[in-house]
Formats: structure tokens, sequence, C-alpha cells
């Protein structure tokens, strides 16, 4: 320290140029940049809502809930793209759940690190951004036409659990991998064996992460359109769907065909339509909070 | 690991060559009986873990050569040494730790009263029962105080009463007056030196004969510190410790045997000399460790 403060001239604080309010309004500008970033975002939010929100309130009510499709708006309803779309969701839920969980396990604590694997995990980022109508054309090969499935809800699901499986794989492998290294070794050095280093170290710190993946993965299976479209859901069903037989429905496609009516009526019930659908979503958002702060509160690193 | 092995091939050390230099081949080093050091009575320490010619690789790389050393029964044996020096590696080969690093290899022997460690027929998951490991940063996990400690019982199939195995290790780490009444909050919310005595209380309920600290006070402050090796003091009746500390004061406070180990030029660590901490610290026999304990090394 004296030495530094001998060698403190003149000369030395010369070669120092503090600009100290122009380094400030360089943060400032920033700052400011990133505020409009957030404000188009939210602006464009917020148009989008109002109008949908002006439009369809007026026609959300029971019977919209409970009725099923007609030629006249006024009386349409949306009961069974309602239902399939909750069904849709069950059997992607409990479908994509342990098929994803389970690879991302094995690509994160069995696999060995080789240039195979390493393959196989760039190649699941890769497949998670194939559009989403490769996933139909896929469905409708495998599962209508190999599988006999059908043009049912059952293959509509199974093509939607394809095309979510590379984001639920994804997140668990990331939340896997959050979990430090000193908690297995912690584990293994009481005597466990690997699975029991898994289960009861490594998947009780991943579960928040895990499970917030899986949500979201769900709601985004909720708002698909196009594979569906592909496998069989058609435009207009008046009864609900059970999961094996022909003729379903979902909520965004029932919203397609709504909106793409040049009558002001159906383009009201589709607005009608998305705000059930938003609320779903945010329904799962919700879950996806709870769950996370349910399984998390022993975590914190 | 990696940056080590590249360095120690590019300096083009022919392993085999470098084997012979900088450690010659030492004999198991006797120590005298340290009074009052063996409970039992008898004036032969009764010998627990025996290391003969241990050598230890990472790939290519040797990180440890030669190592003959005997570790007695309820005793506390502390390793030091400079940073790199595979004092951590060593204390890994006890309870076949590093058997998790794909890489590694070992050579030598190191038996557990008289059985080998690394036998055939030994499966590591049992040795670290019997072994247990306190590690640098306090790793509890993410569950209730009640269950970090029944963790490693239960994954071994303890059948006695649990209750009674939680709270018989908390006290024996000392842990017990101070979480008897929230045993189901989270171990993650306690201090970071009740973190620690919470870890060796995990060590403890699996019934371990012998205990690994791997520099278990280098996250701690000094109160807290203190707290841990009054701790190790108590445990000693109970277990062999053996520590590994950057902290020269802890070892010559709360170790009965000191061994000194550095590296040579190839950076393989070995053993320079062991002994009673009290003669070690205040008259070594080699220049190293002078040089080390006195500071002007390491």
């Amino acid at each position: 320290m004296s030495a530094s403060s001998a060698a403190r001239t003149p000369a030395s604080e010369a070669l120092f140029d503090p600009r100290l309010a122009r380094r400030k309004l360089s943060g400032t500008v920033f700052l400011s940049a990133c505020l409009l970033a957030i404000a188009v975002l939210l602006l464009a939010l917020l148009l989008l809502l109002i109008d949908v929100l002006t439009k369809g309130v007026p026609f959300l009510d029971l019977d919209f809930l409970g009725g099923v499709p007609s030629r006249i708006p006024a009386r349409a309803g949306i009961l069974p793209a309602l239902v399939g779309s909750l069904e849709i969701s069950v059997i992607v839920g409990v479908t994509a759940f342990p098929i994803g969980v389970a690879a991302a396990i094995y690509l994160v604590e069995y696999a060995p690190d080789t240039f195979i694997t390493r393959l196989l995990r760039t190649n699941i980022a890769n497949l998670a951004g194939v559009p989403s109508i490769i996933y139909g054309i896929f469905g409708l090969a495998v599962f209508v036409r190999a599988l006999h499935l059908g043009y049912s809800l059952m293959a509509g699901a199974l093509t939607l659990v394809l095309l979510i499986l590379p984001v639920v794989i994804i997140a668990s492998m990331e939340a896997l991998r959050a979990v430090p290294d000193s908690q297995r070794e912690g584990a293994y050095a009481l005597g466990a064996t690997r699975w029991q280093v898994i289960r009861g170290a490594v998947l009780p710190s991943a579960a928040p992460g895990i499970m917030t993946g899986i949500i979201l993965a769900m709601s985004r299976a909720i708002g698909e359109t196009a594979p569906l479209i592909l496998v069989g859901a058609v435009t207009f069903v008046t009864f609900l769907p059970t999961p094996l037989e022909n003729g379903y429905t979902v909520l965004p496609i029932q919203v397609y065909q709504w909106a793409t009516r040049p009558q002001a009526d159906f383009q009201a019930i589709a607005a009608a339509t998305i705000i059930v659908v938003l609320v779903l979503m945010l329904l799962l958002n919700l879950l996806a909070l709870v769950v996370r702060a349910r399984l998390s509160r022993h975590v914190s690193w | 690991m990696s940056p080590s092995v590249a360095e120690a091939r590019s300096a083009g050390i022919d392993p085999g060559v470098a084997a012979a230099d900088p450690a010659p081949a030492r004999a198991p080093v006797r120590i005298a009986s340290r009074q009052g050091a063996a409970e039992a009575g008898a004036a032969d320490r009764e010998i627990s873990i025996k290391l003969e010619d241990v050598s230890c690789y990472y790939g290519s790389f040797r990180a440890v050569q030669g190592i003959n050393l005997e570790i007695a029964s309820r005793e506390i044996t502390a390793l030091i040494g400079p940073s790199g020096c595979g004092k951590s590696t060593l204390l890994r080969t006890l309870n076949r730790m590093n058997d998790l690093v794909p890489v590694f290899r070992l050579e030598g022997q190191i038996l557990l009263h008289g059985q080998s460690l690394y036998g055939p027929r030994v499966d590591p998951v049992e040795v670290r029962r019997r072994v247990g490991m306190v590690f640098q940063k306090p790793n509890p996990f993410p569950k209730s105080i009640y269950d970090n400690v029944a963790f490693g019982a239960r994954v071994n199939g303890y059948r006695g009463n649990m209750d009674e195995l939680v709270e018989q290790s908390l006290r024996r780490a000392a842990l017990w007056d101070e979480v008897k009444d929230k045993l189901r909050q989270s171990g993650m919310s306690l201090s970071g030196g009740q973190q620690q005595r919470l870890c060796i209380a995990r060590a403890i309920a699996t019934e371990p004969e012998i205990i690994l600290m791997d520099e278990p006070c280098s996250a701690l402050d000094p109160r807290a510190t203190l707290q841990i090796e009054e701790l190790m003091f108590h445990l000693k009746r109970d277990y062999t410790i053996v520590i590994v500390t950057h902290n020269m004061q802890q070892a010559a406070r709360a170790s009965d045997i000191t061994a000194f180990l550095t590296m040579g030029a190839d950076r393989a660590g070995y053993l320079v000399e062991v002994g009673p901490t009290s003669l070690l610290f205040t008259s070594p026999r080699e220049q190293l460790t002078e040089d080390y304990v006195s500071g002007r090394f390491g």
C-alpha cells in the first residue's frame, strides 16, 4: 500500500480519465433500451388482450362453455373442444412425463460422455426446433396409419407427446444438471448406490425444475393447432370425444375454424374461445408456480 | 485434471523415469505410541488402515505416487501439504470415492484391518458405509434435518429405531440441542457451521468406523471451525479420523499424527514425512517439512 501511495504522482494521475458522467450516461442509455423493449412487448400484449376481451366477453357464459358448435353463432358452444383439449392435455402430461424424465435421467446421470451421447443431445435440441406440422405428418404415418389408431384423440395426443418431448427432455436435463455434484458425492459417500443417489439426492433437488418444464410443455401442447389438423382433429364436432373413437376437436382448432369465417359474430365467439384458452394456460402456469414453490421449499443454493 | 495431464505431457516427463526420483521408496513409517492416544490401554496402536506403495493415476497423469502410510484407530491423522499435492486424492482412495472418476486408477494396496479395500470382491458402495466422509463445503441434502441424518441409514437398510438413531447421531455431532425443536425444517436453513455438523451427524448415522474429512472447515468462520475441532476431539474416542487441511494451525491443534505431502517435478504427490504432530511441527526430520511448516514454502 505504501508503495502505491508513494508512486501516486501528478504524472501518473494524469493517465486516468474518469469521465464519470459519461460512464453513468451509458448505463442510463442501456437501461432505457431495456425498458423500451419491455414496453413494446407489453403494448403488443395489451392491444391483443383488449381486442380479444372486448369482442369475446359478451359471448362468454355458461351456455357458451356448455354448448356445442352451431351454425348460428349466438347458439354455438365449445364444450366438445374444451373437453377434447383437457383430455389431450391429460394424456400428453401422463405420457410425456415418464418418457421425458427417464430419457433426461439417462442422458445426464448414466450416459458416458462420448461422441454419440453428445450427438444425441444436440439432436434433441434440434428436434425442439422442428416445425410442428412435421410432427403432424409423422403422427399421420405412424399413429393414424401404421398403428391403426385412426383419426382419434389418442393419435392426436401421442403426436403432441412427440412434439413436446424434446422440450420436456431439455428442461429436465437442465434441472438435473443444475443439481451440484456435491449433492451426488454426499449421497455416494453415505453408501448409496447409483440409483439411490439419483432417487434420494438428485431427483428431489431437480423436481421443481422438472415439474415446471412439464407443465409449461403441456401448456404448449394445449395451444398447438397445425399437427392436429393432419392427424384428424375436425372442425365441427357436436359430441364429447372419447380417446379411441374417431372425431374430436380442440380449442385452438375451434378458434381457427370460427376466425376464418367472414361473419362478425363468428369472429366474436372465436375471441371468446381464445379467452378460454388463455385462462386454461394461465391456470397451468399458476399450477407450475405452486408446484415449484411446494417442491423447492427445502432447496436453496 | 486434464490441464495438469497436458502439462505433464508437454513437459515431456516420462512417468517411468520420474517415478524413482523425487521420492525414494520408503519403508512404512513407524510411529511411537503417543501417551493417552490409545484408549484401549495397549501400548501398541491398533492400525486401522495401511497403505502400501499406493499410486493414483487420472488417465496417464500420476497424481500420487508411492505412498506408504499407517493410520491408527481412534486417532486423528492430518494430511497437510501444498495445493495440488494429492492430499484429497489420497483421502478419497480410502472410501473409494475416486472410483466415480472414470479415468481413475490405483496401484498398490490399501488394507482396512488387513483386508484389501480394492480387492476384486469388494463393493465400493459397502466400503463407503464403513468409511464416512465430510466434504469441504457443507452439502446437506434439500431435505429436512431429520431426513438428512436418516438418509444414509435408510439407503443401507437400517432396521432399528430411526428416531433414536437420528437423535443419537445429532447428539454425537453436538448439534442436537440446537435443532431438536426443528427436525422437520430444511437442513439448508442452518448456518454453515451447523450444516457441517449436520453432515458429520449424517456420516455418523451409517455407523462407520472411519470418518474422512476433506478440509471440513475451509468454508467456516473461526468460531464454527473451533466447534468442529472440539467435536473431532470427542469423536476420536469412537472413530478413526483422517483430515485433509490447508490450515497448519488446525493440523497442529487438532491432530495426533501429521503426514506431510508435497509434489515432485512431475506434479505427482508423495509423502515426505509422517510423525506425531507435536514432533513434526517442532523438530521435523526433513528440510522440506521444516520449510513448509515454518511457512517458507507453500
